[in-house]
């Protein structure tokens, strides 16, 4: 439980969103498919437009089983225009579902940062929701690696 | 700007010297180049950069063989720095057997060695620093790069002691590192607390909480230019080296953090922006050409030595080469916010030709004393040059795999492509000196494991992205890791996977199978608890009971895509 507590305390401090963490039980083999359905569920079919989101993630992950990742989408966040979802999934995990990030304008700014486990190399993609019913997607490869044999 | 010809003042300093078929004669190559001709510059503007980096704790004057495979991969496919032997005099109007020949490639390795000797030593180096400095007086700038602290005998049995004791004489403004770091956190900070300077790291944060943990960038003014030097250590520290040394601290190449350090620079009013990285030079390379605003990018890691500066837009990238054989001089004219030309010199340090600096002297003399009698103590003899330097393999790594093999009876042998360790000349005794050059690092445990065949392709498929991926953010700058008793097709054009084929087990000719388990000896390992004899000893007793080695040429390990 400590693990997880932290996880949302870090979302929190990070702007004030809501976090709601998906299960690893499910046992789904990895494919782009599986990660291409649960985006489209979240957009309800729409087709996302790249931009506006920034993702800070490792290019080579030093620990596959914690991997920090930080998200922040470009939006005024006023009452008008605001993010209100993010959506996160790894191509390449058994459960391509990581994480939904929910804002408010309340939050102030559109970022949330936790840490996530992957099982192999694979693309990390993100979308996000505004209130206007639109929606942002960006990806970005991080590289799981044996280690060793550098320098 | 200034012209190609003013460029290559090295090759003009070093050319006039051109030896032989059978090499100059050595006293006839000390009495031909002088001091003179390798520091001489045509001081320009109004700040000098000094740049040394991946000295790999060698205090004295070393045999480094440069590679003659260096390939290069995606967009840097045959650009410097991936251009090797005859190709690189080339392209440089090196001549042939000069002494710039033998500083810069594997050319004549062996015959030039003979005529123009060792190259480097910080007393050297000292006497080299003194000097511009007394020229430039208070526009100079001495920035180290890492891979300083770790690489010998003393290095590591000192824990980095003896490095930061005799770096300090040269009194450096700023460092950054990478091996530094395999001497654990604690130690690191005990040794970092003690420096006259900062040691600067903008991509290395505490996994808890994400802060930085050393300082990004030192300002400073030299010559009434206030300049900002950015500091990044090796990104893959934790990846490529032992995580559990370091488990508090969080590295990665960070790009957004370099933009931000270097707005928050310019905003601060730099008026020249100098990155001092340890990212490797294809990083370097993509980073300048994404991140705005960098003035000069001081390389490190990847062990090039360019004799010319390379452009990547108004970013200034140069390479200083390893081991201590070279230092780098940059002259800046620098106006308005904006460098308006620049002049730049590969000096390479000839030991026979450059005076070496009594005080570093005596200070060398000192950090060595605890283990002299131990350094020069002979173990065999060799008949082949050794050398490690190369993309897949090298003499002193089959030899270290021989060892393996025999030691520990294995069927199969994996050693690290580290790019550090230093040239044994043929006919030469191997000196114990010499065994810790190629193997003193802090996690030298042998193991000796069962592995798969489709494990070892893994293995060797992993590697071989780290080297090859044509992304060089997602590469880590290593060589390919060494297999005794394997060999191997590789096609480094092709993606993760698809690079490797033709696994044959040497010894009895057959082809690698996936099920079945061998019996593989390696060192190096990343994971915590590793066990077994060190690496050090286990070449030791090799080369005893060998007497004289012969290493016969390499050919277990075939290279296509290029």
């Amino acid at each position: 439980m400590r693990h997880l507590s932290r996880r949302a305390a870090l979302a929190l401090g990070a702007g004030s969103a809501a976090i709601a963490l998906v299960g690893w039980s499910k046992s789904a083999s990895a494919t782009p498919q599986a990660a291409a359905a649960d985006i489209a569920k979240f957009t309800g079919g729409a087709k996302p437009e790249t931009g506006k989101i920034s993702i800070e993630l490792p290019e080579i992950a030093e620990n596959g089983n914690t991997v920090p990742l930080s998200i922040s989408v470009d939006a005024p966040m006023t009452s008008a225009d605001y993010v209100s979802d993010v959506l996160v999934v790894a191509e390449g995990n058994p459960n391509p579902g990581v994480a939904t990030f929910h804002f408010t304008p309340l939050s102030g700014k559109a970022e949330a940062s936790t840490r996530i486990r992957l099982a192999t190399t694979q693309n990390i993609v993100v979308v996000a929701k505004t209130s206007g019913g639109k929606y942002f997607t960006a990806s970005k490869l991080v590289k799981v690696t044996i280690g060793g044999c550098g320098g | 700007m200034i012209t190609r010809r003013e460029m290559l003042q090295v090759s003009a300093a070093t050319a006039a010297l051109v030896a032989g078929s059978g090499g100059l004669s050595r006293a006839f190559a000390q009495q031909t180049l002088t001091q003179d001709d390798l520091t001489r510059f045509d001081a320009l503007g109004n700040v000098t950069l000094l740049h040394v980096t991946d000295i790999h704790g060698q205090l004295m004057p070393v045999h480094f063989r440069e590679p003659s495979v260096n390939l290069g991969v995606g967009e840097a496919k045959g650009l410097p720095p991936h251009v090797t032997g005859a190709d690189f005099l080339k392209r440089f109007g090196i001549p042939a057997k000069s002494a710039a020949a033998y500083a810069m490639t594997d050319q004549d390795f062996t015959a030039l060695a003979a005529s123009y000797g060792k190259i480097g030593g910080l007393d050297r180096l000292a006497t080299v620093v003194r000097q511009v400095r007394a020229e430039r007086d208070g526009k100079v700038l001495l920035l180290d790069g890492g891979d300083t602290w770790q690489g010998s005998l003393g290095a590591n049995s000192s824990r980095g002691q003896d490095m930061v004791d005799c770096m300090a004489l040269l009194k450096p403004d700023a460092m950054t590192g990478h091996w530094e770091f395999t001497y654990g956190e604690a130690r690191m900070q005990e040794l970092i607390k003690s420096l006259d300077f900062p040691f600067l790291a903008l991509n290395i944060r505490d996994t808890e909480w994400n802060e930085p943990v050393f300082d990004a960038v030192r300002m400073v003014e030299k010559g009434g230019v206030k300049i900002a030097v950015l500091g990044q250590a090796f990104p893959y520290t934790p990846v490529a080296n032992p995580r559990w040394m370091m488990p508090k601290w969080s590295f990665g190449i960070r790009e957004d953090e370099v933009r931000a350090q270097v707005d928050k620079a310019r905003k601060g009013g730099a008026q020249l922006v100098v990155l001092l990285s340890h990212n490797g030079f294809d990083v370097d390379r993509k980073l300048a050409a994404r991140v705005d605003g960098i003035d000069v990018i001081l390389t490190g890691h990847t062990h090039d030595a360019l004799p010319e500066a390379v452009t990547v837009g108004k970013t200034l990238l140069i390479a200083s080469g390893s081991h201590g054989k070279f230092v780098s001089r940059l002259d800046l004219d620098v106006q308005g916010g904006a460098v308006k030309g620049y002049r730049y010199k590969l000096i390479p340090l000839f030991a026979d030709v450059i005076k070496p600096d009594p005080a570093m002297a005596a200070a060398i003399a000192k950090a060595r004393a605890p283990y002299a009698k131990e350094l020069s103590r002979v173990v065999g003899h060799t008949e082949s040059l050794l050398y490690r330097r190369g993309n897949f393999n090298g003499t002193f790594d089959d030899l270290i795999c021989a060892a393996l093999l025999k030691e520990r009876d294995a069927e199969i042998a994996l050693s690290p492509g580290f790019r550090w360790g230093t040239s044994v000349l043929p006919g030469a005794p191997i000196t114990v000196e010499d065994i810790h050059n190629a193997t003193a690092i802090t996690y030298p445990q042998v193991y000796r494991i069962a592995m798969t065949g489709e494990r070892l392709k893994e293995v060797l498929e992993d590697v071989a992205d780290n080297l090859f991926n044509p992304d060089p953010y997602y590469q880590q700058g290593g060589d390919m890791v060494r297999c005794g008793g394997l060999g191997y097709s590789i096609d480094v054009s092709k993606p993760i996977g698809q690079r490797i084929s033709g696994m044959t087990h040497l010894k009895s000719g057959k082809a690698i199978e996936p099920q079945r388990e061998y019996a593989v000896a390696g060192w190096a390992s990343v994971n915590e608890g590793t066990q077994g004899p060190n690496i050090w000893d286990v070449v030791e007793r090799h080369i005893a009971a060998e007497k004289t080695v012969r290493v016969t040429p390499n050919s277990s390990v075939k290279i296509s895509g290029i």
